[in-house]
């Protein structure tokens, strides 16, 4: 006869649990967490390695980076003077809290202010993957088109902040801001934009006085 | 593609549930899949033929309930179901809203399985 076994258990409620307990974990140490998320080449690292550089000064930071394959993004991170650690996934095109928490071993987080965590580079895996932090920004090169909103819904709702990045190419590539900010609000109305340039510095200012608003209202 | 990886969970999980419940053989497994969920079905169900290899799931078909994103919204106190994922606009009223009920959901619903026949005597 044919029965029915209820399960009601969410997929990746193992990863939500692990998740759950690295934000305590976070939280009890004073240490701010940001997650962030693009496609490959929007120029996460670069952004990073400029606000590293420039928060190192008076903040304590540091950087896990995923990446598939390669070291490299922890070596040009490293340049900024703050700790940073790579996280090779291998094959995994995302980051899992488990691999938050195995990378973070040594580590004294009581002794750190912010600690960014630089997925891999896509817009649609690393979403549903919580990895137990306390803000969430999704960027957007101007060189990719105004549309990826669109194209990824789920990353940009799923974000506390848009940053479009390499606005010195903005002429360039003739980039649309008033389209590129009318598709982002289509998907998640208000969400905060910031424009920067790692490469001019432009922006970057706003974008850390950002991050020191949202660190704050964590503590 | 992290279906595949997905599709790893559903197993374990699937398969802790049936050995706790004494279940030796599944027939179908139900899944609650969000449009927000970020999964795409047809790489899941690839990724399910390949994860369920040599599992008491082997025979097992996956059968995928879609679940539309619904939204609050304010202006008009209600939800409502989106009909495009590209606007997140109240569809009674046109006003803005990210306010989401549901379209996360990536849930093991139940499994289906039949009753082994009762011995005789």
């Amino acid at each position: 006869m044919p029965r029915l076994l209820e399960v009601r258990q969410g997929v990746l409620s193992e990863n939500d649990r692990l998740a759950a307990d690295l934000r305590q974990r976070f939280a009890r140490a004073g240490v701010f967490v940001v997650n962030l998320l693009s496609s490959p080449g929007a120029g996460k690292t670069r952004l990073l390695e400029e606000t590293m550089r420039r928060m190192s000064a008076t903040r304590r930071v540091a950087a896990l980076v995923g990446d598939l394959a390669t070291d490299n993004d922890a070596q040009r991170l490293a340049r900024s003077g703050a700790p940073a650690r790579q996280i090779t996934t291998g094959d995994l095109c995302h980051l899992e809290a488990h691999l938050v928490e195995k990378h973070l071993e040594g580590w004294d987080l009581a002794q750190l202010d912010v600690l960014f965590i630089e997925n891999v580079g896509n817009l649609v895996c690393p979403t549903g993957y919580d990895l137990g932090e306390a803000a969430r920004v999704v960027l957007l090169a101007t060189t990719e088109g105004e549309d990826k909103p669109l194209k990824y819904p789920g990353a940009f709702i799923s974000a506390d902040c848009v940053v479009v990045t390499k606005i010195d190419l903005a002429e360039a590539v003739e980039f649309d801001r008033q389209a590129a900010e009318h598709n982002i609000n289509a998907v998640h109305p208000g969400i905060p934009i910031i424009y920067t340039s790692a490469r001019s510095g432009a922006g970057l200012e706003s974008w850390i006085d950002w991050l020191d608003m949202r660190g704050r209202r964590n503590q | 593609m992290h279906e595949l990886s997905i599709a790893y969970n559903i197993v374990e999980i699937a398969l802790a549930a049936a050995n706790n419940a004494g279940v030796t053989q599944i027939n179908t497994v139900n899944l609650r899949l969000g449009a927000l969920a970020g999964v795409e079905s047809e790489s899941l169900r690839f990724g399910f033929e390949v994860a369920v290899k040599g599992t008491l799931l082997e025979q097992a078909r996956l059968v995928i309930e879609d679940v539309p994103v619904r939204v609050y919204c304010a202006a008009c106190a209600t939800t409502a179901e989106l009909p495009d994922l590209r606007r997140f606009l109240c569809p009674r009223c046109g006003a803005p809203t990210d306010q989401i009920i549901s379209g996360r959901e990536l849930e093991l619903v139940a499994l289906e399985y039949d009753d082994a026949p009762a011995r005789e005597g």
